[in-house]
């Protein structure tokens, strides 16, 4: 129930993406994907235990039993692949959000279909 | 309650969240609503023990936010409602429909819980899971696969976020050129 | 971009210190705690953000000019790509931890882990001035209105 949920939200982003004529709602729907990838790699490195304290994040503390630690923690390697993952979603919106404060600059407009017929 | 509810509440709280967003007319509440899908992530992050992540996303969200609103404010935000292009709308609707059921039926054999290394003795994390602290001297197992046993995966991040902010310096900055030369 | 009412300024005022304390915290204990490079960079450009919108463009830009975040932003990738070569220079391998191989230090103290506390510095540089610099690039191009309606989009002056 929880993939298909997480899958749901990555639909909505591309429907918005495809459907929308507003510049902005286009990149909205692509942050959507964004969001909607990166929760399901860290979904996948999930180990349920049989409470939720079962279940510990990848880092060490003095008092850690290691034993203990290596049944317990999660998956580091999607944590680490997704951390770096953000930071470039938030490049590459910035770099959306310029071409869109230029396209307004060009067109006065946000709408799309506006542009082509400003355009031809 | 277990982890299943709790990721279950979340993701459907992100889902409406998403929806509202999308659908929505005013462009500066489209805005604020993705700001419910960044920060819904970021529990759900904190929920699925990584806490790394919902820090970053928290900052990186509020940071997203700001840029979105400082893109949408003041702007021409009514759009012209001329015609529908109902044949596209159509078929974009069945595609979307379709993929819902693909997903649900592909995704329903995945078993959430039980990662790879559960499964496998040799994979990779469990080597930097027992070796990270002696090999890297490192407590942050995360923080030791990104700066040491997978630092080329951060230099390509590095210069792709250099490539990114490269970019949208050139396309703000050709239009102060032309305007200055008169047009 | 001129600035906000006073209370936003009061406000900014007493909590920028503890914004930059929480991003260099974040930075320097990366490899013992959560958080590290991106997450502390991504704080210090947040807090470079809310000083704009709060006293305005010409004050950030007098203590942090764009010219000085271009250059940051290169200088954290290159010490990021030094420490690289060095390692393969010292280790034999590129990204090698040379420094922890040759001189450990104690378990759970600050000055462990050899070269990453360094590469994380590096990142924290390097996310927080290129971020600084798309908000500044962002908040020059603003658009006037005209009084028969009409908008005129004007560059504000660059003082570099």
């Amino acid at each position: 129930m929880i993939f298909p949920l997480c899958f749901a939200l990555f639909v909505v982003g591309l429907y918005c993406a495809l459907t929308k004529r507003n510049v902005i709602k286009i990149v909205i729907g692509l942050a959507i994907m964004e969001y909607a990838v990166n929760l399901f790699l860290v979904l996948l490195g999930y180990k349920k235990g049989i409470t939720l304290a079962d279940a510990q994040a990848p880092i060490i503390e003095p008092v850690t039993n290691l034993d203990d630690f290596f049944m317990k923690a999660v998956d580091p390697l999607p944590q680490a692949l997704v951390l770096t993952s953000i930071v470039i979603g938030l490049g590459v919106t910035a770099l959306a959000i310029a071409i869109c404060i230029r396209l307004y600059q060009r067109y006065g407009t946000f709408d799309i279909s506006e542009m082509r017929r400003l355009k031809g | 309650m277990g982890i299943e509810l709790i990721m279950i509440i979340i993701l459907i709280f992100i889902l409406l969240g998403a929806i509202i967003a999308v659908e929505i007319k005013d462009l500066l509440s489209a805005v604020i609503s993705i700001g419910v899908v960044g920060f819904g992530i970021s529990i759900a992050f904190l929920f699925l023990q990584a806490p790394d992540l919902a820090i970053v996303q928290i900052a990186v969200e509020t940071v997203l936010l700001v840029l979105l609103i400082r893109a949408t404010i003041r702007r021409d935000i009514k759009s012209t409602h001329s015609h529908i292009n109902w044949a596209g709308l159509i078929c974009v609707v069945v595609l979307c429909l379709g993929l819902i059921g693909f997903g649900y039926f592909a995704l329903q054999e995945l078993e959430f819980g039980k990662p790879a290394i559960t499964r496998l003795e040799e994979a990779p994390s469990n080597h930097y899971l027992k070796q990270g602290l002696t090999q890297t001297g490192s407590a942050n197992i995360v923080t030791s696969v990104i700066l040491d046993y997978r630092a080329y995966d951060t230099l390509g991040e590095a210069s792709v976020l250099f490539t990114a902010i490269i970019g949208a310096l050139a396309i703000l900055r050709g239009i102060a050129r032309k305007k200055k030369g008169g047009k | 971009m001129n600035g906000m009412s006073p209370i936003v300024q009061t406000v900014a005022r007493f909590v920028k210190v503890f914004i930059l304390l929480y991003g260099i915290y974040l930075t320097l204990t990366g490899h013992l705690t959560p958080g590290g490079g991106f997450a502390g960079g991504v704080v210090i450009a947040s807090l470079y953000i809310l000083l704009t919108l709060a006293y305005g463009k010409k004050f950030s830009l007098k203590y942090f000019p764009r010219k000085l975040a271009g250059s940051l932003d290169s200088v954290g990738a290159l010490i990021f790509l030094v420490v690289a070569v060095l390692g393969f220079y010292f280790g034999g391998i590129f990204f090698a931890n040379f420094l922890q191989k040759n001189y450990p230090g104690a378990e759970f103290s600050l000055l462990s882990a050899g070269t990453i506390p360094i590469n994380n510095i590096a990142i924290c540089i390097k996310v927080a001035s290129s971020l600084f610099l798309v908000f500044i690039i962002m908040a020059v191009a603003r658009i006037i209105d005209k009084k028969d309606g009409s908008k005129d989009y004007k560059q504000d002056q660059e003082k570099e």
